[in-house]
C-alpha cells in the first residue's frame, strides 16, 4: 500500500460562466520515503495538485487515500488535524508570521495539535529548537522574519513544517524566491531530511537541476500527467495520451496508474 | 485542568501579541469602550446622588406629617368646587376638632400668595405664606431676630422674613420694626407690612424654600394680600399640614382626614376625592419613581455611547481580520481548527472590552469625584452601575467580536493565503 493513492482527481474552478479545469483526471501513487518532483509549465495545475495532496484544498471529484485513510471524505476539522500532524507544507513565499521570532514560528503548529499528537507544553520549546537545529538555524532562534535573509526564512519555514514529525514534506517551489546559493542551502536541508530521516518529499520546481535529485519526476501539462521520469530513466514513459504500446507492467512499475478513461483528452 | 488553564493563558498570550502588534489601533478601539463605560458610571452615580439627596430632603420633613392639598380631579360645583378652591376654612375647623381626627397633634393651615416685596428701591419676587403661629413649631424654625408672629397677630399687617429675603433687602442690618411693601401678583394690591422677625437660615428644601419666603398671619394673606374666597364665598386654603401623634398613627390619621373631608364636601360613595392627602412615604415613592426614571434615562444615553464603542470594536475586528487574512490562512494551513481561529479573535475582542471596561470604571469614578468637587451633587458610585457597565462591555466584546471572528475562522486556508 502506498502512502498516497490518488485516483481520477479533478479540480474545476468556476469563474462566473467559465469553468477552469485545473486538474483533469490525475492518478498517482507515492510510496513512503520517496522523493517526487512535480514539474510543468505555469498554469499546468502543479500548485492545485499540491494543495489537494497537502489537504489544504479538496478535489472536485476523484479519490485520495492518504496513509490508508480516505481524505476526500473528510470534514474541515479532520483535514485540519491531518495537516497538523501528517503533512508539513513549505511555501514559495515562506508565509512566516510578521513580528514573530523564529522559535515562536516553529512552536506554532504544536499549539494546534490535539489528542494523540499533542506535544506537552514543556517540551515544545525544546522540540522547536531541535527543528531549528536540523535546518541549521540554531543561532537565529530569536530573529524575526525581517531580520533574516530569504534563505534563512525558508529554513525557518522548513523547521516549522518539520516540527510535528510529519510523514510527508511538501514544498511548492521552495527555492523560487531564492538566489542559487541560498537555494542550494535549502535543498541540502531537504536532502538531509530525506536521507537521514527517510521523510517523503513532494516538491514542485521549475529547476531541472533540482528535479534531478528526485527519484521520480511527474510532468504535468494542462491538468494531466504528461510524462513520468524515473531515476535517470528519462522519457522512459511516454505521455498518457500517446501511451499506445507501453506495457501495463511498465506503467505500474513507475507508479503511474492508467485510468480507464484517461485516454481521451478534452 | 492545568492544561486547560495553560491553553487559556496561551490564547490570551496569542491575543495580546495580536493586539500589541498594533498598539495605536488597539488603544483607539479601547477608547470607545472607555468613554462608554465611564459615561455609564458617571451618569448613573450622579443620578444616584441626586436621588439620595432628594430622599434625604423628604425624610427631613419629618415622618409624621400629612399634607392635605386641593385636587383638580374633584367634582366641580360641590362644596366650593374642585381644583384650587376645594379646601376651605370649614375643612380646617373640621380637621382641628380632636373629635374628628383624634390622632392629630397639630393642624396647620397655609395660604400662599406670590408677589413682589418692595423696600426702597429694592424689589423682588417672593412667596408670602399665610399661616398660623404653629407653623414655627411644625417646621422647627429658629428665629434670628425679633419673633415669629403669634395667634394675637391674626389679621395684622405683620411679616416674618426668611433669612435670604432679609439678607437680600437689608444685608447685615437688623430690619425688625421696619416696614416693607408687598405687591400681590393676584390682586395687584400693595400692602404695607411691619417686620416682626427674621428667621434663621434653614437650607434648601425641595418644596418651598423657607429662606426665600415671607410669613404673614393667615387672615392677612387671605383677605389683605389676596382674595381667598371661592365662588361660594368661603375662604380657601392651599394646604393643611396635619401632624400625627406618632409614625404608627400616620395611617389612621390619613383615613380620618379622608373621612372628615369627604363628609364635609358631601361627596357620594362613587365620587373621587376633590383633595389629596400626601404623606412622606407616598412622597418618597413618587419621587423615587421619578428619579429612577431619570437614572434609567441617563443610563440609556450612556448606553448609546457604549454601543458606539462596541461598533468601534467590531470595525477594528473586521479590519484586523482582513489585514491578517494571510496569517489566518497560514495558521489554518499548519492545522489550526476553525475554533482555534474563532477563539483567538474572540479573545482579542474580549481583552479589548474588558481592559477598556476597567479603565472606563476608573475614569467614570474619577468623573464622579470631579462632579463632587463642584458641590452641586454628591455622586454615589453604585455596584450595580459598575456591574452594568462591565457586563455590557463584555457582552459588546462578545457580540461584536463573534461576527468578524467567524468570518476569519471560516476562510479556507488556500483562499486566505492567496489573499492580497
Ligand atoms: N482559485 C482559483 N480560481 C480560479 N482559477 C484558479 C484558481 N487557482 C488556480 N486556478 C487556475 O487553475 C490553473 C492551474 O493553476 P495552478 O496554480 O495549479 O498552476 P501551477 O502549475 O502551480 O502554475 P505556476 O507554475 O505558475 O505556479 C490555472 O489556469 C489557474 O488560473
Ligand atoms: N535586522 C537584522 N537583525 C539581525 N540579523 C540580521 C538582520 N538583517 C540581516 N541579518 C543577518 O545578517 C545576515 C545577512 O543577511 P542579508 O539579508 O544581508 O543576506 P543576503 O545575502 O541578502 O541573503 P539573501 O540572498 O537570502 O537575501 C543574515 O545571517 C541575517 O540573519
Ligand atoms: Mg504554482
Ligand atoms: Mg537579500
Amino acid at each position: 500500500m502506498s502512502l498516497i493513492e490518488i485516483r481520477d482527481l479533478t479540480k474545476v474552478y468556476q469563474m462566473g460562466e467559465v469553468e477552469v479545469h485545473a486538474l483533469n483526471g490525475v492518478s498517482l501513487d507515492i510510496d513512503q520515503g520517496e522523493w517526487v518532483a512535480i514539474m510543468g509549465p505555469s498554469g499546468s495545475g502543479k500548485s492545485t495538485m499540491m494543495h489537494i495532496i497537502g489537504c489544504l484544498d479538496i478535489p472536485t471529484s476523484g479519490s485520495y487515500i492518504l496513509d490508508g485513510v480516505d481524505v476526500s471524505q473528510m470534514v474541515e476539522s479532520q483535514l485540519a488535524a491531518v495537516r497538523n500532524h501528517k503533512i508539513g507544507f513549505v511555501f514559495q513565499a515562506y508565509n512566516l508570521l510578521a513580528r514573530t521570532s523564529a522559535i515562536k514560528q516553529v512552536m506554532l503548529p504544536m499549539q494546534y495539535s490535539r489528542d494523540g499528537s499533542r506535544v506537552p507544553r514543556a517540551e515544545r520549546r525544546e522540540r522547536a529548537e531541535e527543528a531549528l537545529e536540523v535546518v541549521g538555524m540554531a543561532d537565529r532562534i530569536n530573529h524575526r522574519p525581517s531580520e533574516l535573509s530569504g534563505g534563512e526564512r525558508q529554513r525557518v519555514a522548513i523547521a516549522r513544517a518539520l516540527v510535528t514529525n510529519p510523514s510527508i514534506l511538501m514544498a511548492d517551489e521552495p527555492t523560487g524566491n531564492l538566489d542559487s546559493k541560498s537555494g542550494i542551502e535549502v535543498m541540502e536541508v531537504f536532502h538531509r531530511l530525506h536521507e537521514g530521516r527517510g521523510i517523503t518529499v513532494v516538491m514542485v520546481t521549475h529547476d531541472e537541476a533540482i528535479s534531478a535529485d528526485a527519484e521520480r519526476v511527474i510532468r504535468l501539462f494542462d491538468g494531466r500527467i504528461e510524462r513520468v521520469d524515473r531515476n535517470g530513466l528519462r522519457s522512459e514513459v511516454e505521455s498518457q495520451k500517446s501511451k499506445v504500446g507501453i506495457p501495463a507492467q511498465l506503467m505500474s512499475d513507475v507508479g503511474v496508474v492508467t485510468p480507464d478513461k484517461g485516454s481521451e483528452r478534452c | 485542568m492545568l492544561t486547560q488553564l495553560g491553553d487559556l493563558w496561551e490564547s490570551v498570550r496569542v491575543a495580546l501579541d495580536g493586539l500589541l502588534a498594533n498598539k495605536m489601533r488597539s488603544a483607539l478601539t479601547m477608547l470607545g469602550v472607555i468613554i462608554g463605560v465611564a459615561a455609564v458610571i458617571a451618569l448613573m452615580s450622579i443620578g444616584a446622588g441626586v436621588q439620595a439627596e432628594i430622599t434625604e430632603q423628604i425624610s427631613s420633613l419629618g415622618t409624621n406629617i400629612l399634607i392635605v392639598i386641593p385636587s383638580s380631579s374633584g367634582r366641580v360645583g360641590n362644596g366650593g368646587g374642585g381644583g384650587a378652591g376645594s379646601i376651605t376654612m370649614d375643612d380646617l375647623d373640621a380637621l382641628s376638632d380632636p373629635a374628628n381626627v383624634p390622632d392629630a397633634s397639630l393642624v396647620v393651615p397655609e395660604y400662599s400668595v406670590s408677589g413682589q416685596i418692595i423696600y426702597g428701591d429694592n424689589n423682588f419676587s417672593v412667596s408670602a405664606v399665610g399661616t398660623t403661629a404653629e407653623y414655627q413649631a411644625l417646621y422647627e424654625l429658629g428665629v434670628a431676630s425679633g419673633e415669629f408672629f403669634t395667634a394675637q397677630d391674626g389679621g395684622d399687617k405683620v411679616a416674618v422674613l426668611g433669612s435670604n429675603v432679609a439678607a437680600d433687602l437689608f444685608g447685615d442690618f437688623d430690619p425688625v420694626g421696619l416696614k416693607i411693601k408687598f405687591n400681590s401678583a393676584t390682586s395687584g394690591q400693595t400692602t404695607s407690612l411691619k417686620i416682626v422677625g427674621v428667621l434663621e437660615e434653614e437650607g434648601g428644601s425641595m418644596f418651598a424654600s423657607t429662606d426665600d419666603s415671607i410669613f404673614v398671619p393667615l387672615d392677612t394673606a387671605q383677605t389683605r394680600l389676596a382674595n381667598a374666597r371661592n365662588t361660594l364665598g368661603a375662604l380657601t386654603l392651599n394646604r393643611i399640614s396635619v401632624v400625627a401623634t406618632s409614625e404608627e398613627t400616620v395611617a389612621p390619621v390619613n383615613d380620618q382626614i379622608e373621612g372628615v373631608l369627604r363628609a364635609d364636601h358631601d361627596l357620594d360613595l362613587t365620587d373621587d376625592d376633590d383633595f389629596s392627602v400626601i404623606n412622606q412615604a407616598e412622597m418618597l415613592d413618587t419621587v423615587t419613581a421619578v428619579t429612577d426614571t431619570l437614572t434609567v434615562f441617563l443610563g440609556a444615553i450612556a448606553g448609546i455611547s457604549l454601543l458606539v464603542g462596541g461598533i468601534g470594536i467590531m470595525n477594528i475586528m473586521l479590519v484586523s481580520v482582513t489585514e491578517r487574512t494571510r496569517e489566518i490562512g497560514l495558521r489554518k494551513a499548519i492545522g489550526a481548527q476553525r475554533s482555534d481561529i474563532l477563539f483567538q479573535f474572540l479573545m482579542e475582542a474580549i481583552i479589548l472590552s474588558l481592559l477598556g471596561g476597567f479603565i472606563g470604571i476608573l475614569v467614570g469614578v474619577g468623573m464622579g469625584q470631579l462632579v463632587n468637587l463642584t458641590g452641586m451633587v454628591t455622586s454615589v458610585v453604585t455596584l450595580s452601575s459598575i456591574a452594568l457597565a462591565v457586563g455590557f462591555s463584555v457582552a459588546i466584546g462578545l457580540f461584536f467580536g463573534i461576527y468578524p471572528a467567524n468570518q476569519a475562522a471560516k476562510l479556507s486556508p488556500i483562499e486566505a493565503l492567496r489573499y492580497e
